[in-house]
């Protein structure tokens, strides 16, 4: 890990020489379809509390957990897609601490033998790319979920939800390798697009993803000298990070904290913090955070898991990188499009069923406008009909659009997809609002719509026709704005070209 | 040997609720106890036992969870659906 | 669907809660009264540890063993005293007062299914479930003078068992004969595959009480210090009939046995301390104070909820388990119990089963044993099986100072059938 002088400081004002080290735990939820230990159903989100449990996931007495077999195999594809060796033999252990989101009093994962160690990811880094080492990848299961009530006037009590409650988790940690909250993000979205190609993890889910970060500000080349856990300046652990953009928000509020502090000298304790979404920063944890000590020891109920042979059997499907560069191969996409769109999976998925039409429109169309439009709306390309958006590729393949009107069917349709879920075809809405391409007869007539708009916008602008006479021919483009204003869109650019240019040679 | 502030360190850790009036009797005992247990220090280190039985599965197949009546049965203390439990923010 | 009435003179205080009307239907155990400890869970019947903790508590399911009595028409008709928890050698520590020995009211049953033990030998029932954690169900066999065994671990479903120390507990037969022990086994091994401990390997046998030619290893540690000579002298004799009728006896060594004590207290109060914790008054049982903080609750939850010895192996595990003690107490008692079971394999290379004495004495008083270390060494017999996983049986062989005293036969993994055999030919031959 070598990013030397180069580098900006992550955030202003922070000392040339200090450099942000940053490691992840990220902790996804798996996409099984029951629960790590029993077989209630993981479907809970829309129902009543308290309504997918059982007795194992109940913690009730006597009860006893079985090992979902899916479970492990997709923690078999993650620690193979992220570069991992694949233990001997892994085993189950009890984190014992008495918190009510706890059904049994101890959370089952694993601990000194987690199912994958020792891989990697790489990703855009701020100086190209990038190998983040991955340091562990482990199984365990999701505690309960808790609602905090009372208040002021009401004696505080905690509400307890186990629908969640053994949810199959699986935890990846990295080393320190991430030097800025863009880095962070950066190798979370790989994480995500990987997780989401192995068909393991559902991130349109709620929650479905929450990540610790630790976070420190040290002197450059500190780390390289050191290593883990010789911190000279404390590190902050902050929890509770449950969006990707709360990553780096939180990270970005952290580093500011952290540099003010060493910049007025005081001295920064080894902390952990709380990450509160809604205000955007971060909070010391009130609760006495004693020295935990969570009592590990191996699971008595379960045994061991040996699988490293049916690991090696395993085959991986086509993970991002592959898949950016075949887009690059395949469909000639551009390094920027091919990264774009392989970013996440259902957007490859979407243009693959597209590309047909027009490779590069296609890839033009979905990774810079769609994309752009969705983000502005907050909605999610799984919303989108992908026959709908082939319609719409048409219209602009054969010229029936032109790019412009095309953008504004494109609005109306995703207004009408998140207002009511659908929308009409592209085709419908084109002929409703008018808006099909206008071309201009060579005739100049003066009953053509775009000559006759081409005619009232020399009539009005007798300046710009003075300057375009003039020779300054820049006075065109404006000239044209003007028509494509009054022809609402419709009309094509050459052909307003053409027209306008012919009728001031015409004087 | 053990101290009656070793005993209120593990009380604690257990979140078991030691009474002072217990403390001397609890220490007495676990130092007579924990002398016994020494034996175990001349026990060699043979290496991890490996279990015979390991790859115990189950298919990731859906099976009926417990009616929300039934879950809620042993406790008094509902609240639309959910259990109660003390406070802990 | 027919029933059984069950109205007993529980003047041992055997039961902690019966069922005056108990549902029997065809099969192998039709119309026979059967008692459970009452850490097995039973479907809208409370089950409760005999402990105030789970006051209250009806599970909303039945453990494995109790849907197979079923099954097979047995009538549950009540749930057993025993020490809270399985954590005792007496029946002194339950939340519901002590079970008396059928044979002398003034002594313990033993512990901790003594609640079953006194239920069987007064005849209240003719067989009875128990649990063996560390010999809690050939301890009380042998103080009430009946026969229970423990099976190889991994043969009958915990499922359903409330927890004490899930890596050396099994459910097993308690009853007057080994016949009957033999039936019973025949329901309990039907495999569940709900307990990833388990393989399935179903126990279809009828004893066989020839041991000509059979191999019984007597290890010398069995009759060492400790053990009362005058019980020695009764089991001795015992072992003397079996070679009488045609078994060899081989003397032996078992050098782990100096230090298999302490690794059971270590390892099974490590356990207790994790299983013990989901008891928070949130799910079930006495109903948490919502108005105090969590912390404060819970310490109140269990304080009130827990009798002393609970609460005592509770802190002993969390000590056991806690970060720099993990070493010397929790992985070296599992390095002993590696050179236990080391010594069970060199002994059956040579031998088929092992013989000797189940406890060192007989029935204690009534309040003798109040120095809890004392108590944990009268164990020091019948814990080596739990440690290793291995099968064995307590099989009534005559009295001292008028009190029951049990012969202990521990086999081979998964040849409990073996045990049986050696149980029924001395039961056999002394009934000759
Ligand atoms: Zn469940």
């Amino acid at each position: 890990m070598s990013d030397n002088s180069a580098t900006q400081p992550a955030s202003p004002g922070m000392a040339i020489d200090d450099e942000v080290i940053i490691g992840l735990e990220i902790h996804c939820q798996l996409d099984t379809r029951t629960k790590l230990f029993c077989g209630c159903s993981t479907d809970y989100r829309d129902d009543p509390p308290n309504t997918h449990v059982c007795p194992i996931c109940l913690g009730l007495p006597g009860s006893l957990p079985r090992v979902n077999l899916k479970a492990v195999e997709f923690s078999l594809r993650v620690g193979k897609a992220l570069n991992c060796g694949i233990a001997h033999e892994a085993e189950f252990a009890r984190k014992n601490y008495f918190y009510p989101d706890l059904n049994k009093g101890f959370q089952i994962t694993q601990y000194d033998k987690p199912i994958a160690v020792k891989g990697y990811l790489d990703i855009e880094g701020e100086d190209g790319e990038k190998r983040v080492r991955i340091t562990r990848v482990h199984m365990e299961e999701d505690p309960g979920r808790l609602v905090h009530k009372g208040g002021a006037d009401r004696p505080k009590y905690t509400l307890v939800d186990y629908n969640r409650a053994g949810i199959p988790l699986i935890e990846i940690v990295t080393e320190p390798d991430l030097r800025s909250p863009k880095e962070a993000r950066r190798f979370l979205n790989k994480l995500r697009a990987t997780l989401e190609y192995l068909g393991v993890f559902d991130s349109e889910k709620e929650g479905s993803l929450r990540v610790d970060a630790n976070i420190s500000i040290q002197p450059k080349g500190w780390f390289e000298r050191e290593g883990k856990g010789k911190a000279d300046r404390g590190r902050v652990e902050v929890k509770n990070i449950s969006s990707y953009k709360g990553v780096e928000k939180a990270l970005t509020f952290e580093i500011t904290r952290q540099k003010n502090l060493i910049r007025r000298g005081q001295k920064l304790e080894t902390a952990t913090r709380h990450f509160v979404e809604t205000r955007g920063v971060t909070t010391s944890s009130r609760s006495k955070e004693m020295e935990q000590d969570y009592r590990y020891f191996p699971e008595p109920d379960l045994r061991p898991l040996r699988v490293c042979d049916w690991a090696a059997e395993i085959m991986l499907p086509e993970l991002p990188d592959a898949r950016r560069a075949r887009f690059m191969e395949q469909y000639c996409c551009s390094p920027i499009h091919a990264r774009t769109l392989t970013g996440e999976l259902k957007l490859a998925e979407f243009y693959e069923k597209v590309a047909d039409i027009d490779t590069a429109l296609a890839a033009t169309w979905l990774a810079d406008t769609l994309l752009g439009e969705l983000n502005y709306r907050d909605m999610s390309i799984v919303v989108v009909p992908p026959e709908q958006f082939r319609e719409l590729l048409e219209l602009l393949k054969e010229g029936s659009v032109t790019d412009k009107t095309g953008v504004e069917v494109l609005r109306v349709l995703l207004d009408q997809l998140k207002e009511t879920g659908s929308c009409e075809g592209p085709r419908a809405c084109v002929d409703r609002l008018g808006l099909r391409v206008i071309t201009a007869t060579p005739t100049l007539a003066g009953e053509d719509p775009v000559v006759k708009a081409a005619k009232e916008a020399i009539a009005e602008q007798p300046q710009a026709v003075a300057d375009y006479l003039a020779g300054r021919k820049e006075a065109l483009n404006f000239l044209v704005g003007q028509v494509m204003k009054k022809t609402r869109g419709c009309a094509k650019p050459g052909d307003v070209n053409t027209v306008l240019a012919n009728l001031l040679e015409e004087g | 040997m053990i101290e009656e502030k070793d005993i209120e360190h593990i009380a604690m850790l257990a979140d078991i609720g030691i009474t002072k009036e217990e403390l001397p009797e609890f220490t007495g005992q676990f130092n007579e106890i924990l002398d016994y247990f020494d034996i175990l220090d001349q026990v060699e280190e043979t290496g991890a036992s490996e279990h015979e039985l390991a790859n115990v599965f189950r298919e990731d197949e859906i099976e009926p969870s417990l009616p929300q009546d039934e879950v809620l049965a042993n406790t008094r203390d509902a609240e639309d659906g959910f259990f109660r439990a003390p406070r802990v923010m | 669907m027919a029933s059984v009435t069950f109205a007993p003179d529980d003047r041992y205080n055997a039961f902690i809660t019966t069922l005056s009307e108990a549902e029997t239907g065809p099969g192998r155990l039709s119309g026979i009264p059967v008692a459970v400890k009452d850490n097995i869970s039973t479907r809208g019947i409370p089950t409760t540890c005999a402990s105030r903790i789970l006051a209250g508590y009806i599970p909303p399911y039945d453990a494995h063993v109790v849907t197979l009595l079923k099954r097979e028409g047995a009538a549950i008709v009540g749930k057993t005293n025993m020490d809270e928890f399985g954590m005792g050698t007496t029946t002194e520590n339950s939340a519901f007062g002590p079970t008396l020995n059928p044979a002398d009211p003034t002594r313990v049953p033993g512990g901790s299914s003594g609640g079953s033990a006194a239920a069987v030998a007064s005849g209240m029932v003719r067989m009875a479930l128990g649990t063996d954690t560390g010999g809690s169900i050939r301890c009380p066999a042998a103080f009430c003078g009946i026969v229970g065994l423990k099976p190889t671990y991994g043969r009958v479903s915990r499922y359903g068992l409330i927890a004490y120390a899930n890596s050396l507990e099994q459910i097993g037969p308690m009853a007057r004969s080994v016949e009957d022990i033999s039936l019973l086994m025949e329901v309990l091994t039907t495999h569940d595959s709900r307990d990833s401990t388990t393989i399935s390997c179903p126990y279809r046998h009828t004893p066989d009480p020839s041991v000509r030619g059979l191999k019984i290893g007597v290890p010398e540690e069995f009759f060492g210090e400790g053990v009362d000579p005058r019980v020695a002298a009764v089991v001795w004799e015992a072992v003397t009939r079996l070679e009488q009728q045609g078994a060899e006896i081989v003397t032996c060594r078992m050098p782990s046995m100096s230090f298999a004590l302490a690794a059971y207290y270590v390892t099974c109060t490590s356990e207790a301390s994790s299983n013990l914790a989901r008891f928070d008054g949130v799910r079930y049982g006495p109903q948490a104070d919502t108005r105090r903080p969590w912390h404060e609750s819970f310490q109140d939850q269990r304080r009130e909820g827990f009798g002393a010895e609970v609460r005592r192996r509770i802190m002993l595990g969390t000590f056991a388990l806690s970060s720099g003690y993990y070493g010397k107490y929790y992985a070296k008692a599992q390095a002993a119990r590696q050179q236990v079971r080391n010594d069970f394999v060199r002994l059956f290379r040579t031998v088929d089963v092992i013989a000797g004495p189940t406890m060192p004495t007989v029935a204690f008083r009534l309040g003798e044993k109040t120095d809890p270390l004392s108590m944990y060494l009268s164990d020091i017999l019948t814990v080596p099986a739990n440690l290793a996983g291995v099968p064995a049986i307590s099989v009534p062989c005559g009295t001292s100072e008028g009190l029951p005293v049990g012969l202990q036969v521990i086999g081979q993994w998964f040849r409990d059938e073996k045990v049986i055999d050696v149980a029924a030919a001395y039961e056999q031959g002394a009934s000759l």
